[in-house]
């Protein structure tokens, strides 16, 4: 059964997941399958009363299911803009969701990382996060999901085609899986276009942070698998994980060279990020992720000890502008939010230790 | 095929020529300079080939006598926002649609999971209804006997489905 929940307590559980179990350069991998019920139209043909039956047809046959047991019911007509754009921040649903409001909705099972988009665009869009990279895991976990919600809908599928969808580039298994990355050491070292050539070659996409249509702030990028017909899940989750597994091994080399080629430049910068973040006034959450990155890169090349990444990941989410209005009144203009952000910063870093390298033993030299 | 030097989608003369090669199979596009910065192609993150080939493709003229008969969706809707209108409009404009899906995936046959469950619940579904009509025609042509063995079929169908469903 459904309990109600607020709007910030899932989004806490959310923070959870994902910083709990990301380590070095991936910080979290998610899957997507689409799925539409025969014999409907897609939601961005259909009108308001056959979305509206559609919601209530769906989330009614499914909430009882076992696999759903806890999960929370949020219809986007009832939420505030700023409760459906801290969704969008905790990565739960697409901004095309928070777009769509009366006629759509989410169930969102925090313990797992499950959140199942109702009437985005395709009826439903089922999806599964978690930290670090853990393709075979999460596709283990969504795809039984799926199976048990075939058990209560008609999918719309046809044998040549795969799973019918209202865009043609998600036919077929409708599957799309990413990871998001944290590459600045391809970044700092000028390889990052190179890397992005070599992935479209291979049929996948290279995103900035917020999706589709995003800037790559802080170098953070997401990868995924572009094409989704004419080849089965196991093989599109098998070769993303190799392209990855190579950018990873490309990441941990130029950080190398970094360090080698450029290292009194690159330790000025984190010296001066630490200096920004203990000590700024404004920060603007474009450079809030800059310096958040720079931080995160010092934890891993271990000039940090290794219990901040978790903070710095956490921080991520928490300096997003709707994030910084939850619980805080009156809507915040820019200016403000600036303010709060450079507040919570600094009084999450006024305990950082110095920058200094930290061997195995967690001893500082 | 298209001449090379004209752009794809404003027909003026093209200066920015793409290709792609996957699997073997090589994809050109021609652009003129403004449709390119246009369409983001210099610009490497968020570019994405096979997004620009669907654009394309929806932008081409299709066949006008074509329409989807569940739901009066035609090529000039797909044109506007390159979705389609419901499950049936790709039957009903499998014309157009091959050489779009050739250009936007690596092959056009799917493999991977089936739902069989829920085929199984739609062809029962489907089944039973063209039962209903053949009992209903049955009825009005006073031809009983056909009927009877009609809703029997029908009554054996459904109580397959419910097992299915346990």
């Amino acid at each position: 059964m459904t309990q109600a929940r607020t709007v910030s307590e899932l989004v806490g559980a959310g923070e959870a997941i994902l910083s709990g179990g990301s380590t070095g350069v991936v910080l979290s991998t998610r899957l997507r399958l689409a799925r539409n019920l025969a014999g409907h139209s897609f939601p961005g043909w259909a009108n308001p009363a056959e979305k509206a039956a559609m919601l209530e047809e769906i989330s009614g046959a499914i909430l009882p299911l076992p696999e759903l047991d806890g999960a929370t019911f949020l219809r986007m007509g009832d939420l505030s803009d700023n409760d459906r754009l801290i969704l969008v921040e905790s990565h739960l649903i697409s901004r095309e969701l928070m777009n769509a409001r009366e006629g759509s909705g989410a169930i969102i099972r925090m313990a797992d990382g499950v959140s199942i988009m109702v009437n985005e665009e395709d009826h439903l869009r089922i999806q599964i996060v978690g930290g670090g990279l853990d393709l075979n895991r999460l596709y283990e976990k969504i795809d039984a999901l799926d199976t048990a919600l075939e058990s209560k809908l008609d999918y719309a599928f046809s044998k040549e085609l795969g799973y019918l969808t209202a865009c043609p580039t998600n036919l077929g298994t409708a599957l799309r899986a990413s990871a998001m990355l944290h590459l600045p050491g391809l970044v700092l070292m000028g390889y990052m276009e190179q890397v992005i050539r070599a992935m479209n070659e291979l049929g996948m996409v290279v995103r900035g942070h917020l999706g589709e249509g995003s800037e790559a702030t802080g170098s953070f990028f997401q990868f995924s698998n572009q094409q989704t017909l004419g080849e089965n899940e196991e093989s599109i989750l098998r070769r993303l994980g190799n392209a990855l597994a190579e950018v990873i091994k490309q990441e941990e080399i130029a950080r190398l060279r970094l360090l080698e080629e450029k290292g009194d430049k690159f330790l000025d910068k984190i010296g001066r990020a630490r200096g920004i973040l203990q000590n700024a006034r404004l920060l603007t959450s474009e450079e809030a992720m800059d310096l958040l990155s720079l931080t995160r890169l010092a934890v891993d090349m271990n000039l940090l000890p290794s219990s901040w990444r978790g903070r710095v990941d956490a921080l991520l989410v928490a300096v997003q502008p709707a994030h910084l209005q939850l619980g805080r009144g009156t809507e915040m203009s820019p200016a403000q939010r600036d303010a709060v952000r450079a507040k919570i910063v600094r009084e999450e870093f006024a305990e950082m230790p110095a920058l200094t390298h930290i061997d195995g033993e967690g001893r500082a030299g | 095929m298209a001449e090379s030097h004209k752009c794809q989608i404003c027909g003026k003369p093209a200066t920015v020529h793409l290709t792609q090669i996957v699997a073997g199979k090589i994809h050109k596009i021609d652009l003129c300079e403004d449709c390119a910065k246009d369409k983001g192609v210099t610009d490497a993150v968020g570019f994405s080939f096979s997004d620009l080939i669907g654009a394309l493709g929806a932008a081409n003229p299709a066949p006008e006598s074509l329409s989807c008969t569940e739901c009066g969706f035609t090529p000039k809707d797909f044109k506007k926002s390159g979705l389609f209108g419901c499950p049936s409009c790709y039957e009903a404009f499998s014309p157009i649609l091959m050489p779009m899906l050739r250009t936007m995936h690596r092959d056009v046959t799917h493999v991977g999971k089936v739902p069989s469950r829920s085929l199984e619940r739609v062809s029962a579904k489907n089944r039973i209804a063209s039962l209903e009509k053949q009992m209903a025609d049955a009825v009005s042509e006073e031809r009983f006997e056909d009927a009877a063995r009609l809703r029997d079929e029908i009554g054996a169908v459904r109580s397959k489905v419910e097992e299915n469903l346990k």
